[in-house]
């Protein structure tokens, strides 16, 4: 490679690289950094010294309880949210480009729409859909408290499912798109029907997208946060460590920063080994 | 029509239905909540508790959105902007700066080019909500939350976009077109600006659009970075407004029109722009 060719490359890398180095890199170890101290104090009221405390703070995490509830919480929700989600996205993107809707780019839009509301907004407008007195549906959430202790996590799952089931149908359909139509013409000829083609053809050609959406999706249960903070307002049975990101959220406010920063680093690695790991199960190839 | 075809054509009206069924049932359960917001942004205090959820009353949108816009000196007016500023001008040098890691990624050889590419990868599978806390950690070491730059300067950084434009940029920049280019004694970043972020544009649109929606949405980082409420974005602003609800029954109406307010801008980025996403995203998904 030549001295310019060399330079090119500097000058268009540089500019992330830095900034991932700086608001990435540097945070994680800043974080692991301060995860290994403990504050001390002299006295009950004296002035607060940190001191290397070793792993004293994970052993603090590791033994609680409420986090590690939390995190049998998010896991749940992602068990059953993210297929059901995932499935409905599938059933639309097949339906989409089967041949059998009219008025293909009205749907796609409208489906596309909740992608749009922020999460926060997309909580506040549900936690108003879900209330006894204010909702459309009062004769459902009179009937049903969906804010109750044992619903409002599926609430949450119905708020988030509605955010983006499109944006999973997008990227879904997208693939679908790209297939060439020789690839299933002749299975038509053959006689085979749309379910057949779907299921024979379609699916496992879209296999790489599915991968992807699931990817995030569980990237995103994990992260749950925005819903479970707007539901407080609107339901006590969801506490300050409901979820993960809560706990490290209301450590922090303490603030116990030290231990909030153990949280942190637990929950960013097992976020990446579980979707690392999820790669890896379903695709021998890897991701390129 | 022949005996065979006629049970074929029967069975595909039926199937025609079924799909429309589906996709009607689907479609009111995607547009149902924002007409709700929608008519319920039309209404007075009163009538919104009193009338039908999903039909209007007395019309009246536009003094409401008046009454909000006057609230406290407009204070959604600034966290409108704000979420403008830091929205806008993150996802347009974050695309930038994406795009060209992505093009350096897919088109030249360089030493340490794999092992930058899996640190990306690695990037896209920790996400910026884990990595909240510790960019507070580090902000206040210099005295630096609670300022814009403590919510702009992370928001600007986009792995998933780098992962995206090399993708695009193998399949859409056409490497003897390069080389011609090169003949020609054309430099490296010039080439790049004039042929090869043109021929990306498509891409380019859909990762600004992606990163676009991430940034307005992001939530936790502002939670933790700011305390001074003239610097929050509108999705913090609405979120505290709806904690004081229950002290503040006033606040009810106007979280409801600025939930509507702070829908619009994405709406219309999205339809403006959806030719652009539309053909952007395919290759994305496919490799």
């Amino acid at each position: 490679m030549t001295r310019t060719r060399r330079r090119a490359v500097l000058i268009f890398v540089m500019p992330f690289g830095l900034l991932f180095t700086l608001f990435y890199l540097v945070p994680i170890g800043y974080a692991i950094g301060q995860s290994l101290y403990v504050v001390r104090r002299t006295g009950t009221f004296g002035p607060a010294h940190e001191v290397f405390g070793g792993l004293a703070q994970y052993e603090r995490v590791f033994s609680d309880t409420p986090f590690w509830q939390s995190v049998g919480r998010v896991l749940a929700f992602g068990v059953v949210q993210v297929p059901v989600m995932l499935g409905l996205a599938l059933v639309l993107a097949l339906l989409l480009d089967s041949g059998l809707v009219r008025g293909r780019r009205f749907f796609q839009l409208a489906f596309f729409v909740p992608y749009a509301v922020p999460g926060v907004v997309a909580a506040i407008m549900w936690g108003f859909l879900y209330s006894p007195n204010l909702s459309p549906f009062k004769p459902v959430t009179g009937a049903v408290d969906l804010l109750s202790a044992d619903l409002v996590l599926w609430a949450m799952a119905n708020v988030v499912t509605w955010v983006y089931v499109g944006y999973n149908v997008l990227i879904i359909y997208s693939a679908l798109l790209a297939i060439p139509a020789e690839l299933y013409e002749s299975a038509r000829l053959d006689g085979a029907g749309h379910l057949r083609i779907a299921w024979a053809i379609k699916i496992p050609l879209v296999r790489p997208a599915i991968v992807l959406t699931a990817v995030f999706s569980i990237i995103g249960t994990l992260q749950l946060l925005a819903e479970p903070q707007v539901f407080r307002s609107f339901s006590s049975a969801v506490s300050s460590t409901y979820t993960p990101n809560l706990t490290v959220y209301s450590t922090s406010s303490i603030p116990n920063f030290n231990l909030a920063a153990a949280f942190s680093v637990v929950l960013a690695l097992a976020t990446f080994v579980l979707s690392f790991a999820f790669l890896k199960t379903v695709q021998r190839r890897g991701i390129q | 029509m022949s005996p065979a075809a006629a049970p074929k054509t029967r069975e595909s009206l039926l199937s025609r239905s079924a799909a429309m069924l589906v996709m009607g049932v689907c479609t009111i359960y995607f547009l149902v909540p924002v007409w709700w917001l929608f008519v319920g942004s039309s209404k007075s205090r009163g009538q919104f508790i009193d009338t039908d959820p999903l039909w209007f009353a007395e019309f009246r949108l536009f003094d409401n959105i008046g009454d909000l816009l006057a609230y406290r000196d407009g204070v959604f007016l600034v966290w409108l902007a704000n979420s403008l500023a830091y929205t806008g001008g993150a996802a347009l040098l974050g695309t930038l700066f994406a795009a060209m890691c992505g093009y350096a990624l897919a088109k030249f050889r360089f030493p340490g080019r794999e092992i930058l590419f899996n640190v990306v990868l690695s990037g896209v599978l920790v996400p910026a909500t884990a990595l909240a806390l510790p960019l507070f950690l580090l902000f206040s070491n210099f005295a630096a939350t609670n300022t814009f730059w403590s919510v702009f300067l992370p928001s600007l950084v986009n792995p998933f976009g780098v992962y995206l434009a090399r993708i695009y940029a193998a399949a859409s920049v056409d490497d003897e077109l390069l080389e011609a280019a090169r003949l020609d004694g054309a430099g490296e970043v010039r080439t790049f600006f004039a042929i090869s972020a043109r021929l990306m544009f498509p891409a380019l649109v859909t990762i600004f659009l992606f990163h676009f929606v991430a940034v307005w949405n992001n939530f936790l980082l502002p939670l933790v970075m700011l305390s001074d409420e003239r610097l929050f974005p509108v999705t913090l602003g609405l979120y505290s407004w709806n904690t004081q609800v229950n002290q503040l029954p006033e606040l009810r109406g106007l979280v409801i029109v600025g939930s509507l307010l702070s829908i619009a801008p994405l709406v219309v980025a999205f339809l403006s722009l959806q030719r652009f996403w539309r053909s952007g995203l395919g290759a994305g998904a496919m490799k």
